[in-house]
């Protein structure tokens, strides 16, 4: 065995995976996973946990992968998160715990994504009994949002013994791993809805179609005898340019085609929702959401284009997503940046006008600024544009709660342990950040259920 | 899940459904909306509130049978569950919020077309309520698609029905009945219209000549109706607003009408094939 290779993962095909909505990603065998656990140090000092937002002990449940004890790496693994098939695929591991593996310094570091993905999964087919239902301490706590970081602190505090409700605006479960992140990623009815079933088995409830803010108020709900709420209601407003012709027939934001392919399921035939998705699409953007929206388009059948303004190097996008891209024959419009949408005289998309770009010197975020290159217009037809510049926070729940302090971006100003500046009121993940990742929110939701704990029993 | 507790056909192809869902009853204002979805395979499909009762927990909703969802629905009798309801979604009426003596001095004018008659029940209701005096115009194809003017009745000052084809009421548009009501010498401070897009817009460029402040209620494509998808985005006053969040309710003499209504129409096709697989 080379101690600097990792073992390789299955895949599907690009050519027939571009065509299947089914996972992209095949994960390793039982033989694999142990070859590939048994590449990690055990290093004493581990740096690889000081890079998980939720420090799961990696090293103690590599360990137990490598000895072939697999039910006891899922304990050690399930003791710090409850999400990890969902993490094992979404999070980016290359920025995270695999940054910092000793082995990265000379060769690839260990594949820790991927043992955590096996590790889950194994759990899941093997059903390992996770979480027990623990006794009740008798305080009760309100989550608002059942995203990544709802989910995460509900179930942290339903193992300290609290009756837990999360409150969620949609009619699934899951937030952006449900309505945002595509099934080729990350599958729904397996990965994601097991998850989130062992939360019913930590005793939390989990109620539907209450949007706080509409349907009940954050005053309300204490009312209702909740000790503490936690806001966990994500960053979900698209952001649209402001050039010409952006309300052209044929313009979606990026969370309006992941919705009604992701959670209204509109590439079955057996669901009602329509989606358009045409023979031609522009992408604009270049994060994760721009990939997952590029790569769906590409299997609902059209070709694609995504439009980024600067160079392959500043994509935003987890490294792993645009080499997918690229493998699956997405086009990329480097340096280019879309001036107008044409549209035709029914007022549907004809064409988008882009212009190209350069870098400059480096703006505040640290990254060249592109500046335009005068005369350098061109256009690409297309019949479809979807827009995918990022999110801001919904306003419903700061325009609906007195003294709940929100910064001029419209997030709520929470501390690093997710205290707001009421009482009793905690918040996290991208309602507090801004738009951000997976792992992010949950890290927020672990920590202010902690934070929660010491407030409730003072 | 959510109980049908109630069904009611109202005309040919309209019916009311009563559907348990004591939280929105609970928050329900005049000028919000509810999402519907029928079953696990459904859309969510935006609807109005005709009505809510704290007491029993329940809501009205007015459906007018169009396409494949609420074809859907129409099989639905009392007794049967809905997958998902959810509401009440969007900002409520203006005048909510306004001072209420204020609100007393104002001559205010319904008017409501079709299954847009069944939104406007609640606003007449709340505002008679609070002492408020209000005409209404109601308009319909024919005397069998006239709703609720039982219910109206009670609460409008002056109840106007108009129809297409003349077979009641006054013989033609909303518009020319509230022309000649402001000939006749009626005076009005303000309109609120809600109905199918094409009335709205002829309301709203009559009330703009004659001086009428008018709100309009609109009802555009929606995926989630909480802000998260802009596919509802309208402009209004050269600004792009979410229907969602921002309305239903906007100035009408602001808001660009045809951009609304071509957007509107953005599924048709897809909405069609969903058809004929049914």
């Amino acid at each position: 065995m080379d101690r600097f290779t990792r073992i390789p993962v299955a895949e599907q095909d690009p050519k027939i995976r571009s065509t299947n909505f089914d996972e992209v990603c095949l994960g390793y065998t039982k033989e694999e996973a142990v070859l590939e656990a048994k590449r990690c140090l055990q290093c004493k000092k581990p740096m690889c946990v000081t890079g998980c937002p939720v420090s799961v002990d990696i090293p103690g449940f590599i360990g137990r992968l490598a000895e072939e004890d697999f039910e006891g790496a899922v304990h050690t693994l399930f003791k710090h998160t409850s999400l990890p098939a969902v993490c094992g695929r979404v999070c980016p591991q290359e920025n995270q715990c695999e940054k910092h593996c000793v082995l990265a310094n000379k060769g690839d570091a260990v594949s820790i994504g991927k043992l955590e993905r096996f590790t889950a999964d194994y759990a899941r087919e093997n059903k390992v009994e996770v979480f027990k239902k623990p006794e009740l301490n008798g305080h009760k706590v309100a989550v608002v949002g059942a995203g990544p970081s709802g989910i995460t602190c509900a179930g942290e505090l339903a193992k300290k013994g609290y009756k837990v409700t999360v409150f969620e605006a949609l009619h699934k479960p899951g937030g952006v791993l449900v309505y945002g992140i595509p099934e080729f990623r990350l599958p729904k009815e397996t990965v994601v809805k097991s998850e989130i079933d062992n939360l019913s088995k930590l005793g939390v409830t989990i109620e539907t179609n209450v949007v706080v803010g509409r349907t009940i108020t954050i005053d309300e709900i204490f009312e209702e005898g909740f000790e503490a709420v936690y806001i966990a209601s994500g960053a979900g407003l698209p952001k649209f340019m402001g050039i010409p012709g952006e309300n052209h027939n044929g313009v979606f934001s990026a969370n309006e085609f992941l919705t009604r392919n992701n959670l209204m399921k509109a590439f079955r035939k057996d669901y009602d929702t329509p989606i358009k998705v045409g023979d031609k699409v522009a992408v604009v953007g270049g994060g994760n959401v721009a990939m997952d929206a590029a790569r769906t388009a590409k299997r609902l059948g059209a070709d694609v284009y995504v439009i980024y303004r600067r160079t392959q190097e500043e994509l935003p996008a987890r490294l792993e997503e645009v080499h997918h891209a690229i493998e699956e024959g997405i086009i990329f419009e480097f340096l280019t940046a879309p001036i107008e949408i044409k549209g035709n005289d029914d007022g549907w998309v004809s064409s988008i006008e882009c212009i190209r770009m350069e870098l400059g010197e480096p703006d505040e975020s640290g990254r060249r600024r592109p500046i335009e290159i005068k005369g350098s217009e061109f256009t690409i037809d297309v019949d479809t544009v979807i827009m995918s510049l990022g999110t801001s926070p919904n306003p419903l729940i700061s325009a609906t709660t007195k003294g709940l302090e929100v910064n001029k971006r419209q997030c709520i100003v929470a501390d690093e342990h997710g205290q707001t500046s009421r009482d009793g009121i905690f918040a996290g993940g991208d309602i507090v950040t801004g738009a951000a990742t997976v792992i992010l929110a949950m890290g927020a939701g672990k920590d202010a259920a902690e934070a929660i704990d010491k407030y409730v029993r003072g | 899940m959510y109980k049908i507790v109630e069904k009611e056909m109202l005309a040919e192809n309209i019916y009311s459904m009563d559907i348990l869902a004591p939280r929105v009853a609970e928050s329900a204002q005049p000028g919000q909306f509810v999402i519907v979805i029928v079953d696990e395979e459904g859309e969510r499909l935006p609807l109005t509130i005709c009505d809510y009762d704290v007491e029993k927990g329940t809501v009205q909703i007015v459906v007018q049978t169009m396409g494949c969802s609420t074809k859907k629905l129409e099989k639905k009798d009392a007794g049967d569950y809905l997958h998902s309801f959810v509401g009440p979604l969007g900002v409520p009426s203006e005048y909510v919020h306004e001072n209420l003596e204020e609100l007393k001095k104002r001559k205010m004018v319904f008017v409501a077309g079709g299954v847009g008659t069944a939104p406007t029940f609640p606003q007449v209701r709340w505002l008679a309520e609070k002492g408020i005096d209000v005409d209404v115009i109601v308009g319909a194809k024919s005397k069998d698609k006239v709703i609720l003017e039982e219910k109206l009745s009670k609460y409008a000052k002056n109840l106007y029905i108009c129809t297409d084809d003349g077979s009641y009421g006054f013989h033609g548009m909303v518009t020319a009945k509230l022309k000649e009501l402001v000939e006749e010498g009626k005076e009005y401070d303000q309109c609120i219209a809600i109905g199918p897009m094409i009335m709205m817009k002829f309301v709203s460029l009559l009330t703009e000549e004659l001086n009428i402040p008018t709100v309009v209620s609109l009802n555009p494509i929606m995926v989630d109706g909480t802000g998260m998808c802009g596919a509802c985005r309208v402009t209004v006053g050269n600004e792009t607003k979410f229907a969602c969040v921002d309305g239903p309710e906007f100035d009408a003499h602001i808001v660009d009408f045809d951009e609304a209504m071509q957007r509107q129409g953005q599924y048709k096709k897809e909405e069609c094939a969903i058809k004929e697989e049914i």
